[in-house]
């Protein structure tokens, strides 16, 4: 398979010309073919914004929801038919701003999706708001003193719920991202690749050479399976680590937890609901 | 008398439910006929909690005012109950309970004193089972069955305390039945009848089961969280995912990912969850979800009188999420609707693809009383589901509105839904053209719908001077109230689905002279709903909202009033 597998034809991209979507659009349908997965197999679940547009070019199943609402979306899916692989994807507005609750109760719960974040640290469909990871001092039309709230991180905050994969990318390096997205869809349970991604229209600060500069990746000695030392590394500033910063194998996901898979791993849809235990269960009302 | 109201008062944890669960089992078993239904506070300690038990001879299935025994099991607990205590009230309990000793018929028992001789206080409510089982000349033998059985998880000498205490009890009633202090005339029926005795919670449960649902996702809210729970006890032995949702948003977005993946899935809420909601249910209108919601009303705005009752919420599930799409709502009457009416939702969710509402109440869901078993039988699930081919669409357009609805995983087709507007395939589209075959494909649907709309239940005679209207939850007390009234001219026209309005309903009211709706709100939805569908004014919109439900004496006395002012 290649990345063709995926494609849609000929179609009329609403994303600006160089923008950093392209690159994650191709990375990920570079790392699906890798492992050969068949786009009948895949679900592709979205939310609003720009990012959240990316199902609209992938040939695949996909649900294209509310603005926020991806993670719960994903999880239901999941829950209904485990056999699916299942790919939550959204902007850093959508994930971590409108849908921050369900992404703090989603690495709790921990379903088997890979949920990937285009992180350009600004608001881009509604045409450049800050976002929930955009920096102190970052001025835009809206905050036009800079913005004064704490940047959210999403990598701190999912190793401190002890989410089972936590990944940072950055979207100009299509090479290293495609290894790392692999290995987040093979996880089995919730992995979070949060991928730095330039802006070109909104974001005049982190752009590709910024990111170049203010990125490194994590060496290869370093040990994924230390929540602490992740912890550390997720929370380094001045130069933001890129790679695999922590993994959990020991979670179980929220589809083995379901008593219903334990005897028989049936999707839903292929199971009869039976009267005659309704029947049994209403006589003991007697 | 042939039908006690027997009502219990007192403090949130002093153990009211374990009274009427152990009194109703043993009614039960007896050949008796029980109703029984609670008013409580929304805490978890102190305050006034309230239970009325019906025993009969006969069916009994709607809340009385009139109490004919009280056991006040706090100090507050008359002041508590106010009028509903008359002078034909026989008040049995301690000393330090009882208000107004002089003015009442009153029974001492010092109930705590005899418990704590047994072993303890917790004895206390066994030992008042116990009296009003002699009271309602109960068979000694059934009663003790049935202690050994409601307490058999626990500790053998907890039963045994238990056993002392009811006979402590029932000998105590005995006594003032021999020397004529308490008379009552009730009788154990001679037929033992063969029931089941339900709340709407349980019914509303077992509904969502036999309609196949196998995935509920929601967050916890009186008076709805019932069904959550019921359907979390049977995940063990059907096949049901059950998840508490980090919030109501999650929750149906949960269930409509579910749905999207070929599951049957379910939502449980009340008033502010189900607003929270509105946007998902808005998704489902979109993408042509199936979705069932169950709905239990309480007074709002807002957090209002959490844990009591109300009708104010149709308008909600009516108009509530944007833009334009059918949706059907039911609102149970009794506890066969809460079965079959649920179990229904689902094949209608699934084969039209749109949101189906469960409108219960506080009343609905906590009131248990005993009903001929429900025969599941002829009733089947109506698999909707389309197997794919390559070039599957989602949205083709077809003559009835109505698309074959694929999952993914079944079949070599792609399922792409969108919130956006879009194309048949699912592809986001600003065409303008589009946009207009998709709103029109999925207004369609309600004229499908709308052929298998369930007509009102008339009850009373076909020709009739007045007719009485109620909705969801009301079907039992208009019921009896119209049955007592013993006027053959009027009758009373029940609906247990809302929305849409059947056609016949014009027909119905138009035939009357003197139309009367009562319902559990302060604007008369159901009565505007009417009007704007049909064009008819009904004359006397009577309406309560004080978070109780009607009681029959009160809807009997509206009637009468209305028909006096006439002559």
């Amino acid at each position: 398979m290649d990345e063709k597998d995926y494609g849609v034809g000929p179609i009329d991209i609403a994303w600006c010309p160089g923008c950093g979507n392209y690159a994650i659009l191709n990375t990920l349908k570079q790392a699906l073919a890798e492992l050969t997965i068949p786009p009948q197999q895949l679900v592709m679940v979205s939310g609003i914004g720009q990012a959240a547009k990316i199902p609209q070019y992938f040939k695949t199943h996909y649900f294209n929801g509310l603005h926020g609402r991806a993670l719960p979306v994903a999880t239901g899916i999941k829950a209904a038919n485990p056999n699916l692989l299942v790919i939550a994807e959204s902007g850093d507005g959508d994930m971590y701003g409108e849908g921050g609750n369900h992404f703090i109760h989603t690495i709790r719960r921990n379903p088997d999706i890979t949920n990937i974040i285009h992180n350009n640290m600004v608001y881009g469909l509604t045409k450049g708001q800050a976002s929930p990871t955009s920096p102190i001092g970052f001025k835009t039309p809206l905050q036009i003193n800079g913005v004064s709230l704490t940047p959210f991180n999403p990598v701190s905050i999912a190793i401190a719920l002890d989410a089972s994969f936590v990944a940072r990318i950055f979207a100009g390096d299509i090479k290293e991202s495609t290894k790392i997205i692999k290995k987040a869809i093979l996880h089995k349970g919730y992995a979070l690749v949060d991928i730095f991604q330039p802006c070109i229209t909104f974001n005049k600060i982190n752009t590709y050479d910024w990111f170049k500069e203010h990125t490194y990746y994590l060496n290869k000695k370093y040990d994924e399976t230390n929540r602490i030392e992740a912890f550390q590394k997720s929370i380094e500033q001045e130069q933001f680590p890129l790679g695999i910063f922590y993994v959990n194998k020991h979670k179980k996901t929220f589809e083995q937890t379901c008593n219903i898979y334990k005897q028989q791993k049936k999707p839903l849809y292929k199971r009869q609901c039976n009267m005659d235990n309704i029947m049994k269960l209403m006589s003991t009302y007697k | 008398m042939n039908d006690i109201s027997i009502v219990l008062c007192g403090e949130a944890g002093q153990g009211i439910q374990t009274v009427e669960q152990l009194f109703t089992k043993i009614g039960i078993k007896s050949g008796f006929n029980i109703f029984s239904t609670k008013e409580y506070m929304s805490r978890v300690r102190g305050g006034s909690n309230s239970t009325q038990l019906r025993i009969s001879n006969e069916p009994v299935s709607a809340y009385i005012h009139r109490i004919d025994i009280l056991i006040p099991l706090s100090t507050d607990a008359m002041n508590h109950l106010g009028d509903r205590i008359s002078k034909n009230t026989i008040i049995i309990g301690e000393k330090k309970n009882i208000k107004n000793q002089k003015t009442h018929t009153v029974i001492q028992i010092p109930f705590s004193e005899y418990a704590i001789e047994i072993g303890g206080l917790v004895f206390a409510n066994t030992i008042a089972v116990g009296l009003l089982s002699a009271l309602c000349k109960i068979d000694k033998n059934i009663m003790t069955t049935q202690v050994e059985h409601f307490f058999s998880k626990k500790k053998k000498a907890l039963v045994q305390n238990n056993i002392i205490a009811i006979k402590k009890g029932y000998d105590i009633g005995n006594d003032l039945v021999k020397k004529g202090k308490i008379h009552t005339t009730i009788s154990v029926p001679k037929k033992q009848h063969d029931t089941i005795t339900l709340n709407g919670t349980q019914a509303i449960g077992l509904g969502a089961l036999a309609g196949g649902c196998n995935f509920i996702s929601s967050y916890p809210m009186s008076p709805s969280t019932g069904v959550l729970s019921f359907l979390s006890r049977q995940s063990n032995t059907v096949d049901m995912i059950v998840e508490q949702a980090e919030d109501e948003i999650a929750a149906i977005n949960m269930v409509l990912g579910a749905w999207y993946a070929g599951a049957r899935a379910m939502v449980t809420t009340s008033g502010g969850g189900y607003a929270l909601m509105a946007e998902g249910v808005s998704l489902a209108g979109m993408i042509e979800s199936p979705l069932v919601i169950h709905l239990a009303q309480r007074p709002g705005p807002a957090t209002g009188l959490p844990t009591r009752t109300e009708q104010a919420d149709l308008e909600l599930a009516l108009y509530s999420s944007h833009g334009e799409f059918p949706r059907i709502i039911f609102a149970p009457g009794n506890l066969q609707d809460g079965v079959y009416l649920t179990q229904k939702a689902f094949n209608l969710a699934d084969k039209y693809q749109v949101p189906v509402y469960i409108l219960t109440d506080q009343y609905f869901v906590d009131s248990y009383y005993n009903i001929p078993g429900i025969s599941l039988e002829g009733i089947s699930n109506t698999p909707y589901v389309a197997k794919t081919k390559k070039n599957y669409h989602r949205y083709e357009l077809t003559k009835n509105g109505i698309s074959p609805r694929g999952i993914p995983g079944y079949g070599n087709g792609l399922v792409c839904v969108d919130s956006d507007e879009h194309d048949e395939e699912g592809r986001i589209t600003e065409s303008g053209k589009i946009r207009t075959e998709m709103v029109d494909k999925r207004l369609k649907k309600l004229k499908e719908i709308t052929m298998e709309i369930i007509p009102p239940t008339l009850l009373g005679n076909k020709q009739y001077h007045t007719l009485i209207i109620g909705w969801g939850s009301t079907y039992h007390i208009i019921k009896e109230a119209v049955e007592k009234i013993r006027n053959k001219n009027i009758s009373f026209l029940h609906f247990n689905q809302v929305y849409p309005l059947h056609k016949d309903t014009i027909s119905y009211l138009k035939k009357a002279e003197k139309t009367i709706i009562f319902e559990n709100n302060a604007t008369a939805q159901f009565s505007k709903l009417i009007k704007l569908h049909t064009g008819y004014e009904i004359e006397h919109n009577i309406l309560q909202y004080n978070g109780l439900p009607f009681s029959v004496e009160t809807v009997e006395k509206h009637i009468k009033n209305l028909i006096k002012e006439e002559k």
